[in-house]
């Protein structure tokens, strides 16, 4: 079943767009990698599935209901962490948390304290006097504590320290494995790969694909560094390679395709040294944006 | 109900301040009768010394004298008029657009209630505490007129009728208030918004009445309830009564409307 299903979706402010025939669907029990750098349209793609503003054309729809029809419904089930925490100040972080938690048909309590024990929040400070990160948190406990069916991550990560990003991916892993389905938006690939089984990636407001984050690495990419002093790059202008770059006495690229051919390439040189590796994501990713 | 409840929690400040300034004031203004009352004749001739404009300017007029307890009443009623109406002005823009201002929103927009809920809530929540602040000039009233009568005769009537326009002058400003900030791509100061507002719209009367000129008393609340005004008539402009709830109904409706379909943007 298709916990999210965007169909077509389009919004522009005015003239500006801001994104396109967004068209993809997200499964039960996955956990969504959305991924693009800053401004290509993950946020105004999110924030349509929350009704916080209306598409132009197009549709999205949520547990099978439209999304902006059946809003208030659908949102019951929605765990959401802005990419920007700010919350009324003045509040201590338990009575933001209670607030939060009236709007739920649901006995949160004991989540509460169980996810602020996780995260090592304390809950009886104001929230004005906390630090970026210690919002984060508050941000993380917020989004969960009605254990919602959907949660819906938008750059969750940043002002976290490394351990603390752990232990929270610990939690979304455990809530995905109690059923929860997980959307979540990053710039950063090593993130969504560390969670994600799919990933879907958005550049100028338009999803340019879609894959297994599996298959993306296991694409047959692998990345070759070639050292040696007399090393003509430009015979390495065939089918098949990427991102080929020269600096003194070393070359690298991206290949894709039967490596015996750059074997063959490769032994015409006077080599000091060749690596063949795995790219990381971004060096695979990086070929979408250019 | 939560959100009103927590509205009003986040009110509670601020009716306090407001609560208790404009109790403060109307009391230490009603305060002075009794002196001018010494001075009567004096306060007479110097009155009548001054053109009907000037007089007609701080909402004086000529049959109903400053010097008499009802009349005095009436003009300090036209100067709580103006705090009266900045506050709900000020509660009018902010109670929506500080959630955007802020950032609140991501967190109550995202939460499973409509925006209907959350537009009714606040505003129920903004009318209660503006309706508190009514209560207590009506309380107020009553006791400086009773405490500073200097020995004459109070117009309960008259009184009631004036008090019972306060509701229509706070919701008129806070209906429009809430207009202006759904109005706007984003409302960066509230105060300059509400103090415009009430304080703009008084001056507007204050030259429409000085001018006598009909169209500018229309448009605004301070000459659609001018206290003295009522005080002599006993009654409404019910013209003016008319187009003060035609405003407030349009702001209201087109406001609720217009936030239904308000994109509330990121960062």
């Amino acid at each position: 079943m298709d916990i999210i299903k965007f169909d077509k979706l389009t919004k522009y402010y005015g003239e500006v767009k801001g994104c396109e025939n967004i068209d993809f669907a997200v499964k039960e029990g996955e956990i969504m990698g959305f991924i693009g750098p800053n401004g290509a349209g993950k946020s105004t793609t999110i924030r349509t599935m929350l009704s916080l503003i209306y598409p132009t054309s197009g549709s999205v729809s949520i547990f099978g209901k439209d999304a902006i029809e059946f809003g208030p419904e659908v949102r019951e089930e929605i765990g959401y962490l802005p990419s920007e925490i700010f919350y009324y100040d003045k509040m201590k972080v338990i009575d933001l948390l209670k607030y939060s938690a009236t709007f739920y048909d649901k006995e949160c309590d004991e989540k509460i304290i169980y996810l602020a024990e996780i995260m090592e929040l304390d809950l009886n400070r104001k929230i004005q006097d906390l630090s970026y990160g210690n919002k984060k948190k508050v941000g993380i406990v917020q989004g969960l504590l009605h254990s919602p069916k959907l949660i819906i991550l938008d750059e969750p990560t940043s002002g976290l320290d490394p351990l603390m990003q752990q232990k929270f991916f610990n939690l979304i892993r455990e809530e995905n494995k109690n059923g929860a389905t997980v959307l979540f938006s990053s710039h950063i690939l090593s993130e969504v790969q560390q969670l994600c089984d799919r990933v879907a990636i958005i550049k100028n407001g338009e999803i340019i694909s879609i894959q297994e984050i599996k298959s993306l690495r296991e694409d047959t990419y692998k990345k070759f560094i070639l050292k040696g002093t007399k090393i003509d790059k430009s015979k390495f202008v065939i089918d098949g390679i990427t991102k080929l770059e020269q600096t003194d006495h070393k070359v690298s690229f991206l290949f894709r395709g039967d490596i015996n051919e750059i074997i063959k390439i490769a032994a015409t040189f006077k080599l000091t040294d060749i690596s063949i590796e795995e790219p990381t994501l971004e060096e695979i990713f990086m070929h979408y944006y250019e | 109900m939560n959100i009103y409840k927590f509205e009003l929690k986040m009110l509670i400040k601020s009716i306090i301040i407001w609560g208790s300034s404009i109790s403060f004031g109307l009391l230490l203004y009603m305060a002075f009768f009794p002196l001018i009352m010494v001075d009567n004749d004096a306060m007479l001739d110097l009155l009548s010394s001054y053109p009907e404009e000037f007089l007609a300017f701080f909402g004086m007029n000529a049959d109903l004298s400053f010097t008499s307890i009802m009349g005095y009443f009436g003009v300090t009623i036209s100067f709580i008029y103006i705090p009266l109406a900045i506050q709900a002005s000020l509660y009018g823009v902010s109670i929506l657009s500080v959630e955007e201002r802020e950032y609140t929103a991501d967190f109550l927009l995202t939460k499973p209630i409509s925006r209907k809920q959350i537009f009714m809530s606040k505003f129920l929540a903004a009318f209660t505490a503006l309706t508190i602040i009514n209560v207590l000039v009506w309380i107020f009233s009553f006791v400086s007129l009773l405490s500073f009568n200097g020995g004459m005769t109070i117009d309960y009537a008259g009184a009631i009728i004036l008090l019972s326009s306060i509701v229509l002058l706070q919701l008129f400003f806070l209906t429009v208030g809430l207009l202006i900030s759904v109005l706007v791509r984003k409302v960066t100061s509230v105060i300059g918004y509400s103090m415009g507002l009430g304080f703009g719209l008084y001056i507007l009367s204050s030259f429409g009445k000085m001018l006598s000129i009909g169209f500018i008393q229309a448009l605004t609340p301070y000459t659609h309830f001018d206290p003295v005004t009522i005080l002599v008539d006993r009654t409404y402009n019910w013209g003016y009564f008319l187009i003060n709830i035609i405003v407030i109904i349009i702001s209201f409706s087109l406001g609720y409307f217009l936030y239904q379909k308000r994109n509330i943007k990121a960062l």
